[in-house]
């Protein structure tokens, strides 16, 4: 690809980002920042219990707070059959309670005041009489005769979702049946929640008299929220119109449609007013999209020399009471058969079980495209034990076993097809960077004082970009995405895309890559996303799937443009097309380079000087339908010390190489790397969304709920190789989630290297200090 | 609902005034009284520093103060960064060095590091990560914003500011 002038600054530019000069001065407009004449606020009331019968709802105290306008329930949805609503997977969720509430914090009646302090409370006032039920909160207990039944609306009697399965089932056990290896690991990838440092919130505003009803909402998919919500609302899809600001935030937890939201629009209506909606942290954290919950078992069955001959994948997914993931309508477990990973394998065979228990809905793509988080762990965990089993170095094994790059397209067992890799290579950046064998040789030394230092090394593949339509689909809407892009007759630009950043930078990355392919300075190229009534109809941003599809269709749409620019500059150099070659931002006459038209010359005469036979204008649009998905991978790789003493855990060191392929720009693709790790580091280290036997949330705020702070943030190293996505249109695979897929196994390889040497085979994450310690306890290193 | 007081304040050198319950945070009364919408809420825990202003030269958590606290002081936010409509040396570091992403922690971080330079010109990497350790970020991990305050303490070592 041919690099542009800084001025031009097309691909490959760390171009400084657009929209930062509003958000350093405090001039974004996030949801909460809409303010409108006569807006109303709204407050939730929630369920105590975990799982409780609803016996009644007394509104009448609270209903005399000065300022309260109206109060809604569940009885009062159910008149107009909004009491429930589909989720996006084709399960159906509660919007506010009715017969019985099926987890703590659950949506049981919605308060509207003229003050958001009336409005929280009004609702301490309401008095809700519950009859507790019995509670189910372990999901391996779920199937059991005796468990309670969770939802009495299905027609099936027992809580479970669904089971899902590929691979092929009797060659995969043979091959276990004549292994000379085998290896297992019983691997939880914990509750956690995405907590986006804004929270999920709406201003709803029903215009009685034009009948409009326009949403401010924290939406990650606005298109697909506004078809949402005009198909269970019954609103005509003209009328509604879904405006995504500035969002603070997402990482999947932006995705769901939430029953804040449809309160706020049935309050809206019902008042005629604008009403807003804005979650507390802790509402956030406790009712709305959290993720994984993925109790796993890998086996892998290997031959003496470490080749892998089969991998074997059984899984529990606990959904808790809802199955409210976003999730392709396919893929009940998202993309977790991605789970062969980096490596090949001859035979495989994944099986996964959802089911419900008493705690928040969900079950979300958090910063992964669709469980691939889980499964990038598992089998980058599962590769470590075999080696501790073979006694054999991780990285030895691994090499043995990398899809080689000669094998690419490489078809995986469990049906991918794998665009592009060069594993090896990867691999060998990130060793040579961190000095892998010097190492060795400290950690070894360091045995011998016994100190306790760890490597962690993860080899990830990754799977993103969904599409292509053919096999995705959200609730039947296809996975494509689009983009608009216009020119207008001085040559500047304005963009449109069915996507939304929520603090990726489209506004720079898109204006970039038309940069690159028409020539048009990226500062001259203004780029909207997240207003259905302006821009193209698309799935939005999640999966790291914006530059595999919106990114994509941009530079389609370029084409289509440069094509008509060609025909322009043809008319005006009066030569044929066929003379004209382009360079960036112009087309000359070949041997002749003198004889040429910029792009704002062409871009002029598209409306002035209009070549016979040819509209007007200088404009297009396109909805790419990517034909295949795209593969990121990169190898990472972690240093640990552990205080013996204490078990606390210190990360050294952590090297990630990427290879996303080409990339748009520098700067901001090395700091989703950044962000994502840090995710990855609490992940592994701090987070966890637990629940007590009674169904008790135990990570319900930011208190119980650990953010790293600057201070426990390692330092990140970063470093890249390139291998381009040979289907995309200018190389891209996508980086967003890749450094949240790694970089988990990376870690907890690492803690468990360090205390391998102790007979420790696996340990869940989060890894606490305090569990670090038991272990050291038990093992008799600490007193 | 509690009679209103008249809360009269400086912010970014401007004298302001409005009326607010006692029991109205402070940072509900910047957004909302007055309508300055810079300064955010993360957290209802007191975690997160989105909220982070300057009242009477010291940062603090603003969701955590009342605004009748804050009756008779001099407050500055994100707004008041600009200099004769000029970007301070720490906004411009946040650009250059890439410190945002979402934009959502920005007013709070800028806030923190702010005062922190006031204190300390010229921190080094662990004085930076201590000083804006009560202010989350779930985008950045933190490494551009370090490198975003030493730019600006640079800048305005050589006389930038
Ligand atoms: S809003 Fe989180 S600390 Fe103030
Ligand atoms: S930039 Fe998003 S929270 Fe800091």
């Amino acid at each position: 690809m041919q690099k542009t002038s800084a001025e031009i600054s097309g691909m490959g530019h760390s171009m400084k980002r657009k929209e930062d000069s509003r958000f350093i001065q405090g001039k974004g407009n996030y949801v909460d920042d809409v303010n409108l004449p006569g807006m109303v606020y709204g407050h939730m009331v929630r369920s105590p219990y975990a799982h409780a019968r609803l016996k009644s709802i007394n509104t009448d105290a609270a209903k005399k707070v000065p300022g309260v306008l109206a109060i809604i329930t569940g009885e009062d949805l159910a008149k107009a059959n909004l009491a429930w609503m589909p989720t996006l997977s084709n399960d159906k969720q509660m919007v506010l309670a009715t017969g019985k509430v099926l987890f703590q914090a659950q949506e049981v009646a919605f308060v509207v005041a003229e003050d958001r302090y009336a409005a929280a409370d009004a609702a301490e006032l309401v008095e809700v009489e519950y009859e507790e039920l019995p509670v189910l909160v372990d999901p391996h207990k779920a199937m059991d005769a005796d468990a309670p039944l969770l939802r009495e609306d299905r027609t099936e009697k027992n809580n479970h979702i669904f089971h899902w399965e590929v691979g092929d089932k009797a060659a995969t056990d043979k091959a276990f049946k004549e292994a000379a290896v085998v290896s297992k690991v019983n691997a939880l990838s914990p509750r956690c929640h995405p907590a986006p440092l804004e929270t999920c919130g709406c201003v709803a505003d029903f215009n009685k008299a034009t009948e409009k009803l326009t949403v401010w909402l924290t939406s990650q998919a606005p298109h697909v929220h506004r078809t949402v919500f005009a198909l269970v609302g019954g609103i005509p899809e003209q009328n509604i119109r879904i405006i995504s600001p500035d969002i603070g935030g997402g990482f999947g937890n932006k995705v769901p449609v939430y029953p804040g939201y449809v309160c706020a629009v049935v309050a809206s209506l019902t008042l005629g007013l604008p009403v807003k909606w804005i979650e507390t942290r802790s509402e956030n954290l406790q009712s709305t999209g959290f993720a994984r919950d993925y109790h796993m078992t890998a086996e892998i069955a290997a031959d003496k020399e470490g080749k892998v001959k089969a991998l074997r994948v059984k899984t529990l997914a606990d959904h808790g009471a809802f199955n409210a993931a976003a999730q392709p309508t396919k893929f009940p477990a998202g993309l977790f058969s991605i789970c062969t990973g980096s490596y090949e394998f001859p035979q495989s065979f994944c099986e996964v079980d959802g089911v419900y228990t008493n705690k928040a809905p969900g079950g979300i793509a958090y910063r992964c495209s669709f469980r691939v988080t889980e499964a990038a762990y598992l089998i980058e965990r599962a590769m470590d034990v075999l080696a501790d089993d073979l006694k054999m170095d991780p990285v030895e094994l691994r090499k043995k076993n990398f899809v080689p790059a000669a094998k690419f397209p490489y078809k995986s067992p469990l049906g991918w097809t794998y665009d592009s890799g060069d594993y090896h290579a990867a691999m060998k950046l990130a060793l040579d960077t961190i000095g892998y064998d010097a190492l060795l040789k400290e950690q070894a030394e360091k045995r011998k004082k016994g100190e306790l230092m760890g490597i962690g090394i993860s080899s990830f593949t990754e799977i993103v970009g969904a599409g292509p339509a053919h096999t995705f689909d959200i609730l039947g809407i296809k996975m494509f995405d689009s983009a608009e892009i216009r020119i207008h007759p001085t040559g500047k630009a304005i963009c449109r895309m069915g996507t939304k950043s929520q603090g990726q930078g489209h506004e720079t990355t898109y204006a970039q890559i038309v940069a690159q392919e028409l020539g048009i300075p990226a500062k001259d190229v203004q780029v909207e996303e997240g207003d259905t009534d302006t821009a193209p109809y698309g799935l939005g941003t999640y999966a790291s799937r914006s530059t595999p599809t919106s990114g994509a269709a941009t530079a389609m749409a370029a084409r289509k443009i440069k094509e008509k620019a060609r025909k322009i500059a043809a008319f005006l150099l009066e030569v044929s097309e066929q003379d004209l070659e382009w360079e960036p931002g112009k087309f000359f006459v070949k041997g002749a380079p003198s004889k040429a038209k910029t792009i704002q010359e062409i871009a002029f005469a598209a409306y002035t000087n209009i070549p016979p036979g040819l509209e007007a204008g200088l404009e297009a649009v396109d909805y790419y339908d990517p034909p295949n998905l795209t593969f990121p991978f990169g190898t990472y790789i972690a240093v640990v010390d552990i205080d013996k003493g204490t078990g606390e855990i210190k990360v050294r060191r952590f090297v990630a190489v990427d290879d996303c392929g080409n990339i748009i720009n520098p700067m901001i693709v090395e700091g989703q790397i950044h962000g994502g790790l840090t995710e990855g580091f609490a992940i592994a280290f701090m987070q966890e969304i637990g629940y007590d036997e009674s169904g008790n949330v135990q990570g319900g705020t930011f208190m119980d709920y650990l953010i790293p702070t600057a201070v426990e943030t390692p330092h990140w190293e970063t470093g890249k190789t390139t291998t381009p996505s040979p289907h995309h249109p200018f190389g891209a695979k996508g980086i967003g989630e890749s450094p949240n897929v790694g970089s988990p196994a990376a870690f907890v390889n690492a803690v468990v290297d360090a205390l391998s040497h102790l007979g420790v085979k696996h340990i869940d994450m989060p890894i606490t200090p305090w569990k670090v310690w038991n272990i050291l306890k038990e093992k008799g290193i600490t007193g | 609902m509690a009679k209103k007081e008249l809360i009269k304040l400086k912010i970014n050198g401007k004298e302001r005034e409005a009326a607010a319950e006692p029991r109205l945070l402070l940072v509900h009364f910047i957004r909302e009284a007055l309508g300055l919408t810079g300064t955010h809420v993360g957290c209802d825990t007191s975690n997160c520093g989105a909220c982070t202003v300057i009242m009477n030269g010291k940062t603090v958590k603003s969701c955590t103060v009342f605004a009748v606290q804050a009756d008779g002081a001099e407050v500055m936010t994100v707004e008041g960064l600009l200099q004769n409509g000029a970007l301070h040396p720490l906004q411009e570091g946040f650009k250059e060095e890439h410190g945002l992403q979402c934009g959502f922690c920005t007013p709070g971080m800028l806030m923190s590091t702010y005062a922190l330079l006031q204190k300390n010109p010229q921190p080094s990497e662990e004085q930076i990560r201590w000083g804006i350790s009560g202010n989350l970020c779930r985008c950045t991990g933190y490494q551009n914003i370090v490198k975003a305050v030493q730019f600006a303490s640079k800048k305005m070592a050589q006389g930038g500011k």
